[in-house]
């Protein structure tokens, strides 16, 4: 694949921003430990009638979610053949690694016993939703690893200079990175095609886990579709999360704005964003749920917002072609997108989630609060820390007036 | 736009047909339920409160000690769930019904683990650590389990608990049916054999469904028309008579089907054989193909392109 724009962006690490992300992450760190000495009772509000909180909502549920930028823009990408969008795949497949990494960094915190990760892969539940979810998620996770090598090897290849090792070994190493270069690009294909089909397969199946408990969630989101639901979201949310990062990423870092591509890459989202929005409505048709909408207790307020600012006028807006042209205006556009996908999971799994026997309140507490904060700080550091080094966004073509 | 609409067409034509041949006729959902689970039947009309059962669950599965007496019955001013260290509660309610000197009838529920014939627990476990065995008990294996407290969440009678203050090494605790004792020693469960006024009967699931009607046909006006337990979420191994409504005493509406029903099915129709991955990377592949080298830009050309 050409990548001949992608470069390693070479700025200066330590910015105000990067030290504030540093002591969030370092508030995380130090949640983490405690919840490793007393458990996770004593950093959460999670309960017997509460198992799952704010960690599987954010950190797992919309980590999953919002990592769909990786799999929607390899499609678009190398399987339509679009390369025009070639330039966007890069961080999207960063972002999606990074996003699935710390996925499972939240997942071995929230789980009781985390040094038993590995066991279902030796003890198999095929009924289990949440066993098919865990296998396409490692076997994702290893997809997405591999699709990212070539970026390593990339920059290293031809340029091994191992300080104080002999000559020899620098050049073996350089000819092993050229060899895989040669293989991976053979064989890359499989990877994307792999990734897609995984990503579609748990995606789904994320949205499949609640329908076991039928009498727990709130009947505005609980429905048999409710897999289709997250797969469509999923697949809509993919490009306004790259038209976030991007904007995010190329304001910080004084890089292009790459509108010439989030423009026409937002037109796919109109579409797809559509048919999300035609689901959720004719599904709330069909079960009738609408009677609930005006209750104003604090499931339908969450669903309302959810709908109306999350996915209804945002789909409007990016109607327009001069909000798709505007760069202020399709961040703002995108932002609103992402974040109803991101409420839209922790209305699921934390907002309408009411266990009827023991009807309990559930708040984040301050320890759950920082371990999620914490780990999505640390998410970005990394990011940013891999683009200063690694060839992957964009070099700036010329100089932008942001 | 380089896209030839007559290939994709016919792609999409092919994969259909893969899909069509491909899918084996998902079978319809069928229970797993054993046909000699045994149960038990709570008969809330004889209950007395005494907390005995209790206590004898507490020493059959050497529990930790309680914080207060179970000889205590001020415990019982206080609605109470089964936690990580209590497997089964006595609950005291007063449905509004009143005796000759006009005082307040109370009615004793004990709670513990349904023992689902089809549970939701086991179905959702990841590792399929809790499993229904032949006997009708829902058992957990602690060796598997990984923690992520799923089967909590798809439990209907939301009874499970855990461990949540061990850092490292917490369970899932919930009654076991004293499965050692049933299974191994030919025992009753302990709280069903202390009880001391026979409120909780052991035995074959199916004998017990017929010792039920009997009491409710022999009785008239004792107890309501309903056996909890029979057709809840699909059947459970332990079951409830009584003289009030349940919905007044605590207990969940619940759908009669097995909870596990619709994610299974869902599940095992497109997973089975992993037919729905194999043809999207089939149809995937042949798109990709059709698309090679069709890019809007040059230079994608040139050589090492997929
Ligand atoms: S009551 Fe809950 S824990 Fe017990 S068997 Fe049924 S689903 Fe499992
Ligand atoms: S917590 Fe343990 S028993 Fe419960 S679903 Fe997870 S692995 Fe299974
Ligand atoms: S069956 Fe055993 S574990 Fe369950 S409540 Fe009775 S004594 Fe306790």
């Amino acid at each position: 694949m050409s990548h001949h724009h992608a470069a390693p962006t070479h700025s200066k690490f330590w910015t105000p921003g990067v030290v504030a992300l540093a002591f969030v992450a370092a508030v995380g760190l130090v949640a983490i430990i405690a919840r490793y000495i007393g458990g996770i009772g004593y950093v959460s509000n999670l309960s017997t009638a509460r198992p799952w909180g704010l960690w599987i909502g954010v950190d797992v549920a919309s980590g999953v979610a919002l990592a769909a930028g990786g799999f929607t823009t390899a499609f678009l990408a190398h399987i339509l053949g679009k390369h025009y969008y070639e330039p966007v795949v890069r961080p999207a497949l960063l972002t999606a690694m990074l996003g699935y990494t710390f996925v499972v960094l939240g997942l071995l915190v929230d789980i009781g016993r985390s040094w038993a990760i590995w066991k279902p892969m030796i003890y198999w539940n095929f009924n289990s939703v949440l066993f098919e979810v865990a296998m396409c998620v490692m076997f994702y996770l290893n997809v997405l690893y591999i699709e990212f090598l070539p970026m390593v090897i990339e920059r290293f290849k031809g340029r091994v200079r191992l300080p104080g090792a002999p000559d020899a070994l620098n050049r073996a190493i350089d000819s092993l990175l050229a060899l895989a270069d040669k293989v991976l690009s053979k064989i890359m294909w499989v990877f994307i095609i792999a990734g897609v089909v995984l990503s579609c397969m748990h995606q789904s199946s994320l949205g499949a886990l609640m329908l076991i408990a039928p009498t727990k969630l709130h009947p505005l989101w609980y429905t048999p579709i409710l897999p289709l639901l997250f797969l469509t979201s999923a697949i809509a949310v993919g490009y306004p999360m790259v038209v976030f990062e991007a904007t995010l990423a190329t304001t910080s870092l004084k890089l292009d704005s790459e509108m010439k591509i989030l423009t026409p890459l937002t037109r796919f989202t109109v579409f797809l964003l559509g048919i999300y929005l035609a689901l959720k409505v004719g599904d709330m048709v069909i079960r009738k749920t609408y009677v609930y909408l005006l209750d104003g207790t604090s499931q339908t307020n969450a669903f309302l917002i959810e709908m109306v600012i999350g996915v209804l006028a945002p789909w409007l807006m990016l109607l327009s072609p001069k909000v798709r042209q505007s760069r202020r205006w399709l961040f703002i556009a995108c932002t609103m997108v992402v974040g109803g996908v991101l409420l839209n999971r922790v209305n699921v799994f934390v907002v309408g989630y009411r266990p009827p026997v023991s009807e309990t309140n559930y708040f984040p507490s301050i320890g759950e609060v920082a371990i999620t904060a914490g780990l999505i700080a640390g998410l970005m550091l990394i990011y940013r820390f891999l683009v200063t080094h690694l060839p992957v966004l964009n070099k700036p073509e010329k100089e932008v007036i942001a | 736009m380089g896209i030839s609409r007559r290939n994709f067409f016919k792609i999409l034509s092919v994969a259909g047909a893969a899909t069509a041949t491909a899918r084996t006729p998902a079978r319809a959902w069928e229970s797993q339920a054993p046909s000699e689970a045994y149960g038990c039947i709570v008969d809330l009309t004889r209950c007395i409160g005494c907390r005995k059962c209790e206590q004898a669950c507490n020493e059959v599965n050497k529990l930790p000690p309680p914080d207060r007496s179970f000889e205590d019955l001020t415990v019982l001013d206080r609605k109470r769930r089964p936690d990580e260290k209590t497997f089964t509660v006595v609950n005291r309610y007063y449905s509004g019904r009143i005796d000759e000197r006009d005082q307040l009838i109370p009615t004793f529920v004990k709670l513990q683990c349904m023992h689902c014939q089809d549970p939701a627990c086991a179905s959702a476990c990841i590792v399929g650590a809790l499993s229904k065995q032949e006997n009708g008990a829902v058992n957990y294996d602690v060796s598997k389990c990984i923690g992520c407290r799923y089967c909590m969440v798809a439990c209907p009678f939301e009874i499970p608990a855990y461990e949540y203050h061990d850092p490292i090494t917490p369970r899932v605790m919930k009654c076991t049916f004293c499965y050692e004792r049933v299974a191994n020693e030919g025992k009753l469960p302990g709280c069903a054999e202390i009880c001391p006024v026979e409120a909780i009967t052991f035995g074959r699931r199916d004998t017990l469904l017929k010792v039920a009607r009997d009491r409710i046909k022999e009785n008239p006006g004792r107890y309501v028309d309903h056996i909890y337990g029979e057709h809840e979420a699909g059947g459970t191994s332990w079951m409830y008579l009584s003289a009030q409504p349940f919905e007044k005493l605590g207990f969940v509406t619940l759908p009669d089907h097995p909870m596990p029903r619709l994610a299974e099915t869902i599940q095992h129709s497109l997973y089975s054989y992993l037919w729905s991955p194999i043809v999207l990377f089939g149809m995937l592949s042949g798109i990709m193909w059709a698309f090679r080298g069709k890019g809007e830009r040059q230079e994608d050309h040139e050589g090492g392109n997929l």
